[in-house]
């Protein structure tokens, strides 16, 4: 499949998941699971910055424009893909790891450890900044804090789940790209 | 000039991010004004379209609930009906807790009662319909049985505490009495040839009732399993009967017995006090 294909397939489904099943879900009031900015998380490291970021507005947008709460989700996604390469650059364990894999994986990140560090990282920064938004209208500081970090655990365990489940098989490139 | 250019260049990635960020912070805080937003009908009709999508898939599972409830609410209405209560013709009545009353003092004499089909059969020659709620649920044995668009199933024969077993139309030895929508006086018995499921015979009908192809055939109400005016079929072909004088009418099943689902078992809340009466009659006769 090529990336092109499989991304859309992939942001559609995500959306799909995330607002038809586990939008569903009601675990708790502190917990809110989710998993759609997988898209972004498994985002190919040979977009640029600019085309990763229009792309995250647009998933974060899609999922706002189905709960009709416009501007959350989208700031929070493109605060993620702004974040991503930076994040990437650091974790990445030798020069040209990045050409050698399409994406990011535990496979190419060269352990499951520096993995977990970006997908934990990445799930933080985005449930932060978007419980942050909503406290902003309701809410107090505690609350937040609490919430940011059961809802981070459980989509983690989510995102740990899905990677189990849907095997990505990243091939090893030359690095004569 | 020159400059600024250099610095967009090089910092574009940053600037593109403060661009979004701040277009969403505005879309929050506009959120009423969203409605105004370039696109936001676009993107209201796009998921309103998958909402469908997902609720026709969502609505199919939920089917066998919203039946339930759809059965609950209909035996309820039904029993509303003032056709279930009948003014006695006296002022004088004698008031029995065992029959309970409307609020016009009216009798109830049909007392509808809603089931759930288990077990169903039409390949045989004597076909029978289980139902989910027996003698612990009020049903009791000699009940007629419809389906919910009012078309006659058959009569229950065999209650248990928690089933019962209905003799469908569909049996060689089931007989129940039949009129003519449009001749009232035109009637007979309706019996099953064991040939074909869903086709039943109207026999002993006098050969001077206007019976027409297409004609409906209702229950006649002088049993006291039936009340009038349950639909028991179509006239689809009527033959002379060479040996008498009738005619002997096939019609169309109006309850389809290959898919029930729900029925309606209807209690005769009169009924037993009619037999006390019929016992008495006969027994004055014998001696």
């Amino acid at each position: 499949m090529s990336t092109l294909v499989k991304n859309i397939v992939r942001f559609a489904l995500l959306i799909l998941m995330q607002f038809f099943v586990l939008d569903k879900i009601h675990l708790h009031q502190m917990v809110t699971p989710y998993i759609y900015f997988l898209f972004i998380l498994w985002m190919p490291f040979k977009f640029n910055r600019t085309l990763q970021m229009v792309l995250a507005f647009a998933l974060g947008f899609t999922l706002d424009s189905f709960r009709h709460s416009p501007g959350f989700h989208a700031a929070a996604c493109v605060l993620i893909a702004y974040i991503r390469p930076f994040i990437i650059n650091v974790l990445i364990p030798q020069e040209g790891a990045d050409s050698n894999f399409e994406e990011p994986s535990a496979r190419s990140m060269g352990g499951i450890f520096p993995y977990l560090v970006y997908a934990g990282l990445l799930t933080l920064i985005h449930h932060g900044w978007l419980f942050l938004l909503e406290a902003l209208e309701f809410g107090n500081a505690w609350y937040f804090i609490l919430k940011t970090l059961l809802s981070t655990i459980i989509s983690l365990a989510l995102i740990f789940i899905t990677e189990l489940l849907f095997s990505r098989k990243q091939k090893f490139r030359t690095n004569t790209v | 000039m020159r400059n600024i250019f250099l610095f967009i260049r090089r910092y574009f990635n940053f600037l593109l991010f403060l661009l979004l960020q701040i277009y969403c912070i505005y879309l929050i805080i506009n959120y009423n004004k969203y409605h105004q937003a370039v696109g936001s009908a676009y993107m209201n009709e796009i998921t309103g379209r998958v909402n469908k999508q997902y609720n026709i898939v969502d609505n199919f599972l939920q089917l066998n609930k919203s039946n339930e409830a759809l059965k609950k609410e209909n035996e309820w209405l039904r029993n509303q009906l003032k056709s279930n209560f009948e003014n006695p013709d006296t002022a004088n009545q004698v008031i029995t807790d065992s029959i309970p009353f409307d609020t016009l003092g009216n009798k109830r004499k049909w007392l509808y009662q809603a089931a759930k089909v288990v077990s169903n059969s039409v390949t045989t020659q004597n076909n029978f319909v289980v139902l989910n709620r027996g003698a612990g649920q009020q049903l009791r044995k000699d009940e007629g049985v419809i389906d919910p668009n009012n078309g006659v199933v058959g009569i229950i024969t065999e209650v248990s505490e928690n089933f019962a077993v209905v003799m469908s139309l569909l049996h060689k030895d089931s007989r129940i009495s039949g009129i003519l929508k449009n001749d009232p006086l035109g009637g007979g018995s309706i019996i099953w040839d064991g040939k074909e499921p869903n086709y039943l015979s109207f026999i002993n009908v006098r050969k001077s009732a206007r019976a027409k192809k297409g004609d409906t055939v209702l229950t006649s109400g002088i049993t006291p399993t039936f009340p009038y005016g349950k639909m028991i079929g179509v006239i689809d072909q009527i033959y002379p009967d060479k040996s008498t004088n009738n005619f002997i009418i096939k019609i169309k099943s109006a309850a389809n017995f290959y898919n029930l689902q729900y029925v309606y078992a209807i209690d005769n809340a009169q009924k037993d006090e009619i037999n006390r009466l019929l016992e008495k009659a006969k027994s004055k006769i014998n001696n």
